[in-house]
């Protein structure tokens, strides 16, 4: 793959229910608050080559909590 | 005690105690789903059944319409016995979810580890030799008694106890009242001897936390601390137990799916989410608050609705090739423990559980197949309660 987008991944606070799997799935992109419920790590921008991690999160979220933008 | 006639219409007479439901409900529901999404039943008062994942999520979301004060299906409603959250719906629900929530994160279930590996250990230190086992039984029932009992600071060995308890409520009390209040009676007092030695002395335990945690400046009263406890151990039982069983069952009867496991472990986190999705044990129920309207059906005040996050999970819309057990599964927005704000409390301790039982059995026992009928439980949690197996 040649020079992937720059991705940017948002957990909807108002969505999360706190299932981890997330943070199960991409440890390196979300952390989580003292209740569980997840946020994304830094400003959200996704390291180079964590790609698919981001998307295995997204698609792993039961409650359509995180969501990706491609700059 | 079967008084009620066999079912004959699944769509507008079904009845989730019918054997054939209880045993392989599977077709039923894929039945359902195509010729009637949300069927019904006069059957316990009026009950609705929708089948669709949509339709479940709909249901699970709308806490305006339909209300957890009554969330199990029996044939008479008993006096309400609270047990927040899980019986609470806005605004109270959420400060009594968020007392709990610290105690259930990650990082605090991470420390549970050890002793859940060397608890399953013992049990099959216990059985190995023999070269048989009824995993149900000896294996998967004892794990979640013993590590609640040990993070609620109990002792592991009061689980007869608990399994009376929870079988009064959750079996025996969809069709005897008697049972549920009994039980409720028996908890209450064996909780409170407890919550009083730790209001005395508190430990590192979770009874320790709860007796001490504020809220808003306030502690807990007993009877919320006891509340709590009742249901921690009502929710987190049976419902591993059966977790556990339905993986072992699978990896007994799908020799394909064993093998690659014991060769690729690591693929086990993605397996347990496919185990927890093909064979959801956890089916809650919502009462009517307001009438509603959802995908052309209406729902009257004063009726159940079944929550079957189980025939969620098998629907075809949302799960390519939803009724086959890929252990490799990549997108899997499985809703075995729930969707929206009641969201399973006990998700890491349940996978942790899961996980370590999987893999130890694996571990101590690479090979082994189903030896002799298979029976399940019946109504709110579905499992194996007899799973003999063969290793010899
Ligand atoms: C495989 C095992 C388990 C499954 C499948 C499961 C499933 C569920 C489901 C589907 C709900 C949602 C109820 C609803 O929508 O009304 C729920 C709620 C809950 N579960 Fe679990 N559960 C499991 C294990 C546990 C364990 C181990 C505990 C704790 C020790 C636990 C504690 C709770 C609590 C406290 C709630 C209520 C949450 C609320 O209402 O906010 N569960 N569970
Ligand atoms: S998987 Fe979704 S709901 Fe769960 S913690 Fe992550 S963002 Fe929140």
């Amino acid at each position: 793959m040649a020079d992937p987008k720059r991705l940017k991944i948002r957990v909807d606070p108002d969505k999360c229910q706190g299932h981890n799997r997330c943070k199960a799935v991409a440890p390196e992109l979300f952390v989580l608050d003292d209740y569980g419920n997840a946020r994304e790590a830094g400003d959200g921008t996704v390291p180079a080559g964590m790609e698919d991690k981001a998307y295995l999160a997204k698609s792993n979220c039961p409650e359509f909590a995180v969501e990706i933008i491609e700059d | 005690m079967r008084a009620r006639p066999p079912v004959t219409d699944w769509a507008t007479d079904f009845d989730h105690l019918d054997p054939r439901w209880v045993t392989d409900p599977f077709p039923i529901w894929d039945e359902m789903r195509t010729a009637c999404p949300i069927a019904h039943t006069e059957r316990f008062q009026g009950v609705y059944f929708p089948s669709r994942y949509a339709d479940v999520r709909a249901v699970a979301y709308d806490t305006d319409h339909f209300s957890s004060r009554r969330i199990i299906v029996r044939e008479t409603p008993p006096p309400p016995i609270p047990a927040p959250p899980i019986t609470s719906d806005p605004p109270e629900h959420r400060p009594a979810r968020m007392v709990l929530l610290p105690a259930f994160t990650p990082d605090a279930i991470k420390k549970l580890e050890p002793r859940t590996r060397a608890l399953c250990n013992e049990l099959i230190d216990k059985f190995i030799a023999r070269g048989t086992a009824d995993a149900a039984v000896e294996y998967a029932q004892e794990i979640p008694v013993r590590l609640i009992a040990h993070m609620l600071g109990l002792p592991e060995n009061d689980g007869d106890l608990y399994r009376r308890w929870i079988k009064m409520v959750l079996e025996d009390g969809i069709t005897d009242i008697n049972a549920v209040i009994q039980a409720s009676t028996e908890m209450q007092q064996y909780f409170m001897q407890h919550v009083q030695a730790r209001q005395q002395a508190p430990g590192d335990d979770l009874i320790s936390y709860l007796t001490t945690v504020e809220f808003k400046g306030q502690r807990l009263t007993p009877e919320n601390v006891i509340g709590s406890l009742r249901l921690l151990l009502i929710a987190g039982i049976d419902t591993t137990w059966s977790g556990i069983g339905s993986c072992i069952w699978h990896l007994a009867k799908t020799p394909p799916d064993r093998i690659r496991l014991v060769k690729e472990p690591d693929l086990m986190p993605l397996a347990i989410e496919e185990f927890l999705r093909a064979y959801a044990p956890v089916t809650m129920a919502r009462e009517v608050k307001q009438e509603t309207t959802i995908n052309g059906c209406t729902f009257k005040p004063g009726r159940m609705v079944l929550l079957s996050f189980p025939a969620a999970n098998r629907d075809p819309e949302m799960f390519p090739d939803a009724d086959k057990v890929v252990i490799d599964r990549k997108e899997n927005r499985h809703a075995a423990f729930g969707l929206g704000i009641h969201r399973c409390i006990g998700s890491n301790l349940a996978r942790l559980e899961m996980t370590v039982a999987v893999e130890e059995l694996l571990k101590r026992i690479p090979e082994f197949t189903l030896d002799g009928n298979v029976t399940w439980s019946e109504g709110t949690v579905r499992g194996p309660r007899k799973l003999p197996i063969r290793f010899a």
